[in-house]
């Protein structure tokens, strides 16, 4: 007890804050605009972003506001309902820049504060290009739905309207509409404060104010996208987004990005089986609100047309046609078993999920192979978000088993295995062969070589058993990012053609390869997976898929 | 910058400020300024301890000459001593608002007298780096305060170990880029870090707190600080005798517009009437013409109309509070009667127009003026500003429909009270005012019917006049 009351941090100081009428407390500290918005007085914004400075010019938050009366005695007076009487301040106030105080008032719906707003709304219209039909934010734009919630119908503005530039490139992955620009400043804010890139300013004065890059420079920061995603109107579109889908038709999967290991959290958005972009979901255990755009656009792959759809055997006896899926699998497990086992080496790769490495090295130990390693994947990092390690799931591979204790250092001896014709048989799991330290010709040395792989590569096409599987977006599974958090894939689209999980795949290999030649799984489900999975490792121990959750768990590796 | 003739003080005038303005035979020269009476004041105020300089300020009671008018012992009461951060003390020398020409005499006529006040609020305020930042228009004054600085340090009243008192200060000038809102003390500051002149919310970025690079700042009006001067060297006290309580010392009024002598003259606060300042100081309207209006206190001060009458709470000679009918005439030149007839003192510019004025004329006059300064951070002086222009353009070209008067006010209500800084009410009130108060006017002006909607990015041509434009101006 003692020992508890030592270690407990210490108390949040709490503070009596009257919102639409109701007192209610809110620790010290808070944002007034937080502050209503958890009270579920949601208050309209454009500039306030709660991961940036609050430059407070959109003047859309603006609030009726009061502070306690005080009496003589400079305590505050008290009415009859014992709560301090309040003075309000006769003119509207901010809210995205001031915390809560003891005592503060707000309306958020009064006659002021509905005034207050259509007349800011009306001020954003009166120069905007209303070209929403033609708008890529339509469906997500912000002064559309204000204008929607709290505007005017009516337009009393008979002027020409400002001309500003517009389809500006303003970066080689963004095109910039001035005349949208509601000048926010989120975008410019974004790369001083975030992106430490500060690149982007206003020029001119007024109603002619725009939004530009510092001379001789570009928008071409690798975080450049996250300025399209708070961008609050449709000034700032992605070229590799821009006129491709009407946003509401778009479905939203929950996922996280595996172009390294960060794991920033991710929202795939995408329609009738095609991904059409790829944003960042607020986790500030792992990304804050942000991810890379070389991370963000390294999706257009799994809509390769190269796409392997369907499995594969080299050798097919003249009178057949290419083995199904069950006939390619039962031959494959069944060449398997006329391997001694350290005869088989395996390549794995840090990009499977912890489902398909626990299968991996269910497979390693079938066989009876230690000759089993993953590729890794190096290239420059960033102190922001981008990791050197590429690949997003290296802890669950050493956590596994599959992994060397460092990544790779196996690899050199299943090459010298592979070229002295010790290793006569290879598997090679979603990794090129030829990027693991062995050559085209070394690969014509295998007696069997057996790969899952999404594209074609110098593996594939030499590949006794060819087993096409399925991208990030097209399955489910967890991985462990560099800082030991679990985090869950879920399936936003479907694997094309006959493509298949690669848990599904690596069951069925494993089943096949048995010597009971067992014809039958109790592993249905990737729930079922998961579950034995995490009955075999400790540090797995009680979890499951949907306890994961979408924000991850951190593990104690 | 070319002098006008010199002439003597009008005999209603007291001149303190402008003592030195126009005289025969005064130089702007250090050497001239001590021969007349110059750094004695300092003298005096390193003898003093400087919390007693700071409440001789307080006990003065003046008030700030920039525009607002707020009491500047409270100002620097802000300021707390000794801690972690620097104090940095600016003098505001932006004079931008139309109709206001003081400050740019004291610089080029006088200029060690505000180096003089500067570095005695350097003493009080504890500040080892003061600025002057100066409208970029001014650039013959720049070089006169580059000038008068060298001298004084020269002479040792500035720069290390001052006249020996162990206290460093150096005064540095920064010429602005011509920009009317960089007179706005948080865009003031911004522009002096080097950044768009863009004025900061408050709270929490009150210059006293977080001001100059963040540090505790005290910005000041150039007038105010040559009034420092004058506090030491008078007494607190008996500078409060100056003038009417609450509204102490003396004033440089501007006037200017529609009168015989337009100029500026130095009287006590209160002193004259508005009426007495237009037919005595500056010697009447034109012949044959009628009063019509007055902005009292610089361009974004509410107009007065000639014919108003106020109803005014005023001292009896027993002590007693009375209501008071007055008229435009007897409205006394000092803060709080301005601001008790709705107006403002403001910055002193008394700007005088006669009944060949056209009312719409002179309110897209202003509007032009503040569509183009309008600094474009906050949406509704970034947007309101220019509308209200092109409204009052639209009007003036023949294409005035007749809601246009409604809409105007409602445009600049929108705008006041709901910007970052004071210059939404500065570019709001002239449209609320004018158009309150000389609405038969608009009416007279905007008269076509309200067109039926139409696309939005057009201006129906049946709204474009007949009659000839006046050439386009202001483009941004």
């Amino acid at each position: 007890m003692s020992t508890e009351t030592a270690t407990a941090p210490p108390p949040v100081q709490m503070l009596n804050v009257q919102i639409d009428g109701v007192w209610m407390q809110f620790p010290k500290g808070t944002r007034l605009i937080e502050a209503c918005a958890q009270a579920n007085k949601f208050i309209p914004r454009y500039c306030y972003h709660p991961k940036l400075s609050s430059p407070g010019n959109c003047r859309m938050c603006l609030i009726e506001m009061g502070m306690p009366k005080m009496g003589p005695d400079r305590q505050p007076e008290l009415g009859e309902d014992g709560r301090p009487v309040i003075n309000w301040i006769p003119r509207p106030q901010i809210s995205c820049a001031q915390d809560v105080a003891e005592g503060m008032a707000v309306r958020t719906d009064s006659p002021m504060v509905q005034d207050a707003r259509k007349g800011v709304l009306e001020f954003l219209l009166i120069n905007h290009p209303l070209d929403c039909p033609v708008c890529d934010q339509a469906g997500e734009c912000r002064l559309q739905e204000f204008s929607v919630e709290h505007g005017n119908s009516k337009s009393r503005f008979l002027e020409h309207k400002v001309k500003k530039p517009k389809n500006v490139a303003i970066g080689p992955r963004i095109t910039l509409d001035d005349e949208r620009c509601i000048l926010c400043s989120r975008c410019v804010r974004f790369m001083r404060e975030v992106a430490k890139d500060d690149v982007l300013g206003f020029v001119n004065r007024g109603s002619y104010n725009t939004l530009t890059c510092h001379p001789e420079r570009t928008l071409d920061s690798n975080y450049s996208l996250n300025t399209v995603d708070i961008c609050p109107v449709g000034a700032l579109t992605s070229n590799d987004f821009r006129f491709k889908m009407r946003v509401w038709f778009l479905a939203e999967t929950k996922s996280f990005c595996t172009s390294c290991a960060t794991g920033c959290n991710t929202t795939i958005s995408a329609r009738q089986g095609t991904i059409y972009r790829q944003t960042p979901r607020e986790n500030n255990d792992v990304n804050s609100s942000w991810m890379c755009d070389y991370g963000r656009l390294n999706f257009h792959y799994l809509q390769s047309p190269d796409r392997l759809v369907r499995p594969s055997a080299k050798i097919v006896p003249p009178e057949e046609n290419e083995p199904g899926w069950d006939e390619a699998l039962l031959r494959a497990g069944k060449a398997l078993r006329s391997y001694k086992g350290s005869e088989v080496a395996i390549i794995a790769s840090g990009r499977q999920t912890n489902e398909e490495l626990y299968l991996t090295a269910e497979l390693a130990r079938q066989i009876g192979t230690e000759q089993i390693d993953i590729v890794p994947h190096l290239d420059l990092g960033d102190d922001l978000l981008l990791s050197a390690d590429r690949n997003p799931n290296v802890a669950g591979a050493r956590l596994l088993g599959v992994s060397a204790p460092t990544p790779g250092e196996r690899l050199r001896s299943i090459a010298d295995g592979v070229r002295s014709g010790a290793i006569k048989a290879l598997i090679v799991l979603g990794e090129d062969a030829t990027e693991a330290g062995l050559t085209e010709e070394d690969l014509k040395k295998t007696d069997l070589l057996i790969t899952l792989s999404l594209l074609p590569n110098a593996t594939t096409r030499q590949a006794d058993y060819l087993f096409p599987s399925a991208g990030f977006a097209e399955k489910r599974g967890s991985m462990i990012n560099k800082t030991n958090r679990l985090q869950r894939l879920n399936r936003a689209v479907e694997p094309p053609g006959e493509a298949r999980d690669d848990w599904e795949i690596l069951r069925d290999l494993l089943n096949a390869s048995r010597e009971a030649a067992a014809d039958s799984s109790d592993l249905f489900t990737i729930e079922d997976l998961f579950r034995q999975m995490a009955a075999a490792t400790p540090a797995l121990n009680g979890l499951s898929l949907s306890r994961i959750g979408d924000l991850g768990l951190p593990l104690e590796l | 910058m070319s002098q006008r003739p010199r002439r003597s003080p009008h005999p209603r005038e007291r001149r303190m400020i402008f003592a030195n303005i126009d005289r025969e035979g005064y130089t702007p020269d250090i050497d001239s300024y001590v021969r007349h009476g110059g750094y004695e004041q300092l003298r005096k105020a390193i003898t003093m301890e400087p919390d007693a300089i700071v409440n001789e300020v307080k006990a003065s009671g003046l008030r700030g000459r920039g525009g607002a008018g707020f009491p500047c012992g409270v100002k620097w009461g802000f300021i707390r001593r000794g801690g972690p951060k620097p104090t940095y003390l600016i003098c505001n020398a932006d004079e931008s608002e139309p109709g206001t020409f003081k400050d740019r005499y004291i610089i080029h006529q006088d200029p060690h007298q505000l180096i003089e006040g500067m570095i005695i609020s350097c003493f009080a305020l504890d500040v080892h780096l003061a600025y002057i930042y100066i409208r970029g228009e001014f650039p013959e004054g720049a070089k006169i305060l580059e000038k008068a600085i060298a001298e004084a340090k020269e002479k040792g009243y500035l720069g290390k170990n001052l006249l020996d008192t162990g206290f460093d200060l150096e005064i540095y000038v920064h010429r602005g880029a011509g920009a009317y809102i960089c007179g706005e003390e948080t865009g003031l500051i911004e522009s002096l870090e080097g950044k768009r002149a863009y004025p900061r919310i408050k709270p929490p970025y009150f210059p006293a707190v977080l001001g100059l690079y963040q540090c505790p700042t005290i910005v000041n009006n150039v007038e105010t600080l040559c009034h420092v001067k004058h506090i030491i060297g008078m007494g607190g006290a008996e500078y409060a005798k100056i003038g009417r309580p609450n509204n102490t010392g003396t004033r440089i009024l501007c006037i200017s517009g529609d009168v015989v002598r337009p100029g500026y003259f130095e009287v006590e606060l209160g002193a004259v009437t508005l009426g007495e300042a237009i037919n005595e100081l500056c010697g009447g309207l034109k012949p044959g013409r009628k009063l019509k209006a007055i902005i009292p206190g610089g361009s974004s001060a509410k107009v007065l109309r000639a014919d108003e009458r106020f109803k005014i709470k005023t001292k009896a000679e027993d002590g007693s509070m009375v209501d008071k009918e007055i008229g435009v005439e007897d409205i006394l030149m000092d803060f709080d009667s301005l601001a008790a007839v709705g107006s403002m003192a403001g910055s002193g510019g008394v700007i005088v127009m006669d009944d060949s004025r056209d009312m719409v004329w002179t309110l897209n006059n202003l509007n032009e003026f503040y569509a183009h300064e309008s600094c474009g951070q906050c949406t509704p002086c970034r947007e309101g500003s220019l509308w209200m222009r092109k409204i009052t353009d639209r009007i003036l070209a023949g294409g005035g429909v007749d809601n246009d008067p409604d809409v105007l006010k409602n445009v600049a209500d929108n705008i006041a009270g709901k910007t970052i800084c004071a210059f939404g009410e500065a570019c709001s009130w002239p449209t609320q005012s004018f158009v309150l108060k000389f609405r038969d006017e608009f009416t007279a002006k905007a008269r076509k019917p309200l067109p039926p909607p139409i696309p939005p990015e057009y201006t129906p041509d049946t709204l474009i006049a007949e009659t000839p434009r006046l050439p386009a101006t202001n483009q941004a």
